[in-house]
């Protein structure tokens, strides 16, 4: 991470962005995906009956709940599988080799790029959900959904399994030679971390504080060899050469 | 085929005189194999400042591995090389990079973005003091100032390829390669690039121009290299003509001459003759310059109705293709 010019990786970020906003299938994949996980998150919510037993209260909406955390797997995989291997295929990844960049601020500001719109609408999904659930759901409810161990996870959650899939599909996509193929590896790869907070959501792993701490710790381990892993794979000489 | 085309000839791999004495790349031996098959087999060349060197070979010759090689794009399996004054090494990379530009044979622009937005893009890649000054010269220097805001995705090929040059002109390179930057383009958008690469010149910058065009090289190259896995000669056009090819002239007169023989075998200048025609002839002779005057005064003397006496030239075409002859025929053997 020595010498990292930040000024390369805002340039490489901005670009992304502007290619992003402007790419329809990008535009469907952030506004699409996010629409069906936080409806169907919701509907479950605002349809349970509040006078349940609050350990069964607890794991439905636990449950309901994991479907959001379902948006910063997937969208931000979709996006950066192409972020590489499209690049080659439009040619416009060799121009780009050909400046002073180094990898890792190439790819440090293509995954800026899938981050921070991920992070954005996640969070705002969370809020609008939270806040649908405090004014329309059944009485009892509500007090299964604010719960320092659920909103502590899912806060914690949202960024470590969206780095994941950030790392997952670059390195997917640095090591494909076909787009669609690297966004089918890339959704499949991103899903293990949701594995983690679906242990809680289950009640196979216990719903406090220390537990979702711990589990948020182990992704920071993982995101951080991911990204690792991710920067070993983006090899110059075969993405231009194509071998 | 004469011995001079298959030696290679190291001496004449320097720069040419009467340019700067640094030069602004040098490779000595520089190979690269990918698995079993060569793609360029221990070059060595120079090119001096200044200077817009052509290097010319047909597809598949290791042209684009060459210009990948010199933009530490792909790393080299053997040899050395200096690029803008720095040692291709892989520590350098960065510090060439700052220094060069690459054209690749496709503009490989943003197409969603406008012209000014990838060349912003690219002006933060370089960490330019002052882009917004420096794309705007840029976009001038290619004429594009008008199309600044148009998405790339709507310019013709010939205003991506001006948009692309005017790229590699951000970071004030010493270095360009361009590598086929008229590929694919009609006559008027190829003139462009011409007058673009004129322009280059003319700034002292040193351009490294891979390309099978031949009238182009002719036109804009200060010396040309002819390559094919290999180095197989290099020099200043006029030059490889003299080398490859005698000097001739080419007569023309009004009626078939009743004994050439008789008016070209005693001139002293004139080392051999051959009809190509009723009444036109091709010369062989030491220099035209003391040949032309000579045999214009024997078809004289000679009563003949003179036409036209003309030197005839040879096209770097012909040169470029006794070195690809050759190359067909170690293929068929």
């Amino acid at each position: 991470m020595n010498n990292i010019d930040m000024s390369r990786v805002r340039a490489i970020a901005r670009k992304e962005s502007r290619d992003y906003r402007r790419n329809r299938f990008v535009i469907f994949t952030m506004a699409a995906l996010p629409a069906v996980f936080v409806s169907w998150s919701l509907i479950s919510i605002l349809l349970m009956p509040g006078g349940q037993p609050s350990a069964q209260l607890n794991s439905q909406v636990g449950m309901s709940m994991l479907f959001m955390l379902l948006v910063p797997a997937i969208v931000p995989a979709v996006i950066t599988a192409y972020c590489v291997v499209g690049e080659r295929e439009q040619g416009t990844l060799e121009p780009v080799l050909t400046t002073p960049v180094r990898n890792e601020e190439l790819l440090l500001g293509k995954a800026f790029a899938a981050l921070v719109p991920t992070l954005a609408i996640s969070y705002a999904i969370f809020g609008v959900v939270l806040a649908c659930v405090a004014l329309f759901a059944h009485p009892g409810v509500p007090s299964a959904v604010f719960r320092a161990p659920l909103l502590v996870a899912l806060a914690l959650f949202t960024p470590l399994i969206a780095s994941w899939s950030v790392w997952v599909g670059i390195a997917v996509s640095a090591r494909s030679r076909d787009v669609r193929v690297a966004q089918q590896l890339a959704t499949f790869a991103s899903l293990p971390p949701v594995a983690v907070a679906a242990l809680m959501a289950f009640g196979l792993l216990p719903q406090d504080l220390p537990v979702a701490l711990g589990l948020a710790a182990g992704l920071v381990v993982v995101d951080s060899r991911g990204w690792r892993a991710a920067s070993a794979m983006f090899d110059r000489e075969r993405l231009v050469t194509r071998s | 085929m004469s011995s001079t085309l298959t030696m290679h000839l190291v001496e004449e791999t320097r720069p040419p005189s009467g340019t700067s004495s640094e030069p602004a790349l040098v490779t000595q031996g520089l190979s690269k194999r990918f698995g079993e098959r060569t793609a360029v087999d221990s070059l060595s060349l120079a090119v001096a400042k200044g200077e817009v060197f052509g290097f010319l070979g047909p597809n598949g010759a290791g042209k684009t591995t060459t210009v990948r090689m010199l933009g530490t794009l792909i790393a080299p399996s053997s040899g050395s090389a200096v690029v803008a004054g720095l040692p291709l090494s892989p520590d350098n990379g960065v510090e060439i990079r700052q220094r060069i530009s690459v054209v690749p044979d496709s503009p490989g622009l943003y197409l969603r973005l406008s012209v000014y937005e990838n060349l912003e893009c690219f002006a933060g890649l370089y960490g330019l003091a002052d882009p917004r000054r420096r794309i705007g010269q840029a976009l001038e220097s290619v004429n594009m100032e008008g199309r600044a805001k148009d998405p790339c995705g709507t310019l013709s090929k010939g205003l991506r390829q001006r948009a692309s040059l005017a790229r590699a002109l951000l970071n004030d390179p010493e270095v360009v390669f361009l590598d086929e930057p008229t590929s694919g383009l009609d006559p008027v958008a190829t003139h462009e690039v011409h007058e673009l690469i004129s322009g280059l010149r003319k700034r002292g910058v040193t351009v490294f121009l891979t390309t099978h065009r031949l009238e182009e090289a002719e036109r804009l190259c200060d010396r040309v290299a002819i390559f094919s896995t290999t180095l197989r000669t290099v020099g200043r056009p006029d030059e490889l003509r003299d080398r490859l090819f005698k000097k001739e002239l080419s007569v023309e007169t009004l009626a078939p001459l009743p004994s050439p023989e008789a008016v070209f075998g005693p001139l002293t200048s004139v080392e051999g003759w051959q009809a190509e025609g009723a009444s036109s002839y091709l010369l062989s002779v030491a220099g035209t310059k003391a040949a032309a005057p000579e045999v214009a005064r024997a078809l004289v003397r000679s009563g003949a109705d003179v036409v036209s006496i003309s030197v005839s030239r040879r096209s770097l075409e012909d040169v470029y293709m006794q070195f690809v002859d050759q190359d067909v025929e170690v293929l068929h053997k």
